[in-house]
């Protein structure tokens, strides 16, 4: 077995509340991916699910335990991560293309250079003809396909993604899922694909990591066996992935349902 | 985009559109001419029997001015000469303070601690009415050029100041991030997400920046100069000569309505990425 790219060790971050009060997102949390490994991770809506993965990113520092990339301490952002956010993070003042550009000009490439690189993925999620346009002349869908691009366009070896496609429609959702596979296909990146959304996890995902209500922590954790590659309209109607969903829903239920009766009860 | 409505839309339609909306300029422009005869007239009328010229004097008096001024020349030199001293002293206290006011305010937007530090000074200095500086100013820096400077300075500094302070302050932390992660240093990060955000605050506060100019340097002018529109409408004052001061008013009424221009048009450059606002029309 390779060793894993990502690893968290009893991870727990804790955040000061706005009352002064400490709030504990995660709580020793530990999870493994292995190189080019699609992992993702479902658990009831604000448990924590995000802060795993601004761990990963080096955004925050763990509270305690430790977070490694490539069997390293994380401190600051890993080489080679990209992460896609749930809101839109793509630049309003730039076109596509030039949104598109922005990492490898950051990075030091050449403006020619990191022109020819946008083109190359601007063209790949489908926007050829949009690079000149301005994100608010886009749809939802097709700016998210401006912030896929961005992030690809660095070539990452660890894409992490936040509910990335959680404000779109169920139509276009189907249709960036299926646009996202067949783009990471043969990058051979490892993904961390945080949703609430048990389908689109079971759809995408290679094993799938099941969260508690909050404070966050692990679970259980299933394999998802299903072929690839996947067309994610098709592959619901099968009976494989049937089975598979009614097994991590018994897991998921409990948590929801306890998230539930907490909000409920007004805590 | 209105190229693709247009696209959609039967011929007819578009141009039955177009002229409704032409329509409606040429309706607007008459009216608003109509205001301004009204207005002249009545004061012309009311001069002219009521009321005492000497003091409000009238339009046909204030027009026989400027074309005094513009033909002969003022009592300090050619009005030309005096515009130029006055666009001089606004123009460059507003580069000053404008470049100022931008660099402090995205500085202190971006350090919490700068900021927490500096806030009761600067409220303090803004408090004080700074149009009485101008006085002090006369006597730090004469009569020239400087002494006027400062005080557009001062006044378009606290304008522009708070404004990048807050643009600054409000940039979006999502894309902050994601150029983080992107690969951005910390210069990076200001010089690509932090100062085109507050773009949008800054040229804002750049319409009522420069009006701060023009205030600066007239008042400076009245205050003390050699030369100048303040100048000119400080002596006309002193002489009673009622209709110089309407002249005065008039010739930076124009300055000020030129320059006003001159920023839309920029503003409209660098903002092209912005959605058109929802209503364009009602612009005043």
């Amino acid at each position: 077995m390779t060793a894993p790219v990502i690893e968290l060790r009893s991870a727990t971050k804790r955040f000061r509340s706005g009352s002064g009060g400490v709030h504990t997102a995660v709580q020793s949390l530990s999870m493994t991916v292995r190189p080019g490994e699609f992992v993702a991770v479902v658990g009831p809506t604000g448990c924590g699910k995000s802060t795993t993965l601004s761990l990963v990113s080096g955004l925050e520092p763990p509270s305690e335990g430790q977070a490694l990339v490539r069997g390293e301490n994380v401190s600051g952002i890993p080489e080679g991560v990209g992460y896609m956010f749930q809101n839109d993070a793509v630049m309003p003042w730039r076109t596509v293309l030039d949104n598109v550009a922005a990492g490898p000009r950051f990075r030091g490439a050449s403006k020619a250079e990191a022109r020819k690189r946008a083109e190359i993925w601007v063209d790949k999620v489908g926007l050829g003809k949009f690079g000149g346009y301005y994100p608010h002349q886009l749809s939802g869908g097709m700016r998210k396909r401006v912030a896929l691009a961005q992030t690809l366009v660095n070539e990452p070896e660890i894409l992490l993604m936040d509910e990335p496609f959680s404000a779109l429609d169920v139509q276009t959702r189907a249709l960036m899922q299926d646009e996202l596979l067949r783009l990471w296909s043969g990058t051979g990146a490892a993904v961390i694909f945080v949703t609430h959304d048990l389908d689109e996890a079971i759809a995408l995902a290679d094993k799938v990591v099941v969260m508690t209500a909050s404070p966050a922590t692990v679970k259980a954790t299933f394999e998802v066996g299903l072929d690839r590659p996947r067309d994610v309209e098709e592959i619901r109607m099968t009976p494989e992935f049937q089975d598979v969903y009614r097994e991590i829903w018994q897991s998921l239920k409990e948590e929801v349902d306890k998230t539930r009766e907490r909000s409920s009860a007004g805590v | 985009m209105s190229e693709a409505i247009a696209v959609g839309t039967p011929k007819r339609e578009v141009s039955v559109a177009v002229s409704a909306v032409r329509k409606r300029r040429i309706k607007v422009w008459s009216i608003r001419a109509a205001l301004v005869v009204l207005w002249l007239a009545s004061w012309e009328i009311a001069a002219t029997y009521w009321i005492d010229p000497f003091y409000y004097s009238k339009p046909s008096q204030v027009w026989l001015k400027l074309v005094e001024w513009f033909t002969q020349g003022t009592s300090f030199g050619s009005i030309w000469a005096n515009m130029l001293v006055t666009m001089e002293e606004a123009v460059g206290g507003f580069l000053l303070g404008a470049l100022a006011g931008v660099v402090l305010g995205i500085l202190l937007g971006r350090s919490p601690l700068l900021a927490e530090i500096c806030a009761p000074f600067i409220k303090a200095v803004n408090a004080v009415p700074r149009i009485v500086l101008a006085s002090l100013f006369l006597i730090w820096f004469g009569l020239g050029l400087q002494s006027k400077v400062a005080t557009a300075f001062i006044l378009v500094f606290f304008a522009v100041f708070f404004n990048a302070f807050q643009g600054a302050r409000e940039v979006d932390r999502n894309l902050i991030n994601n150029a983080r992660i992107l690969g951005a240093s910390r210069v990076q990060v200001l010089t690509t997400i932090v100062v085109p955000s507050a773009t949008s605050w800054i040229l804002a506060s750049l319409h009522s920046a420069f009006g701060f100019a023009l205030i600066g340097a007239v008042v400076g002018e009245v205050v003390g100069a050699e030369q100048g529109l303040g100048l000119l409408i400080a002596r006309s004052q002193g002489n009673f000569d009622t209709p110089g001061i309407y002249a005065g008013m008039i010739v930076i009424t124009v300055l000020a309505l030129v320059a006003e221009a001159l920023l839309t048009a920029l503003e409209k450059r660098l903002l092209k990425w912005r959605p058109p606002a929802a209503h364009t029309e009602v612009q005043i």
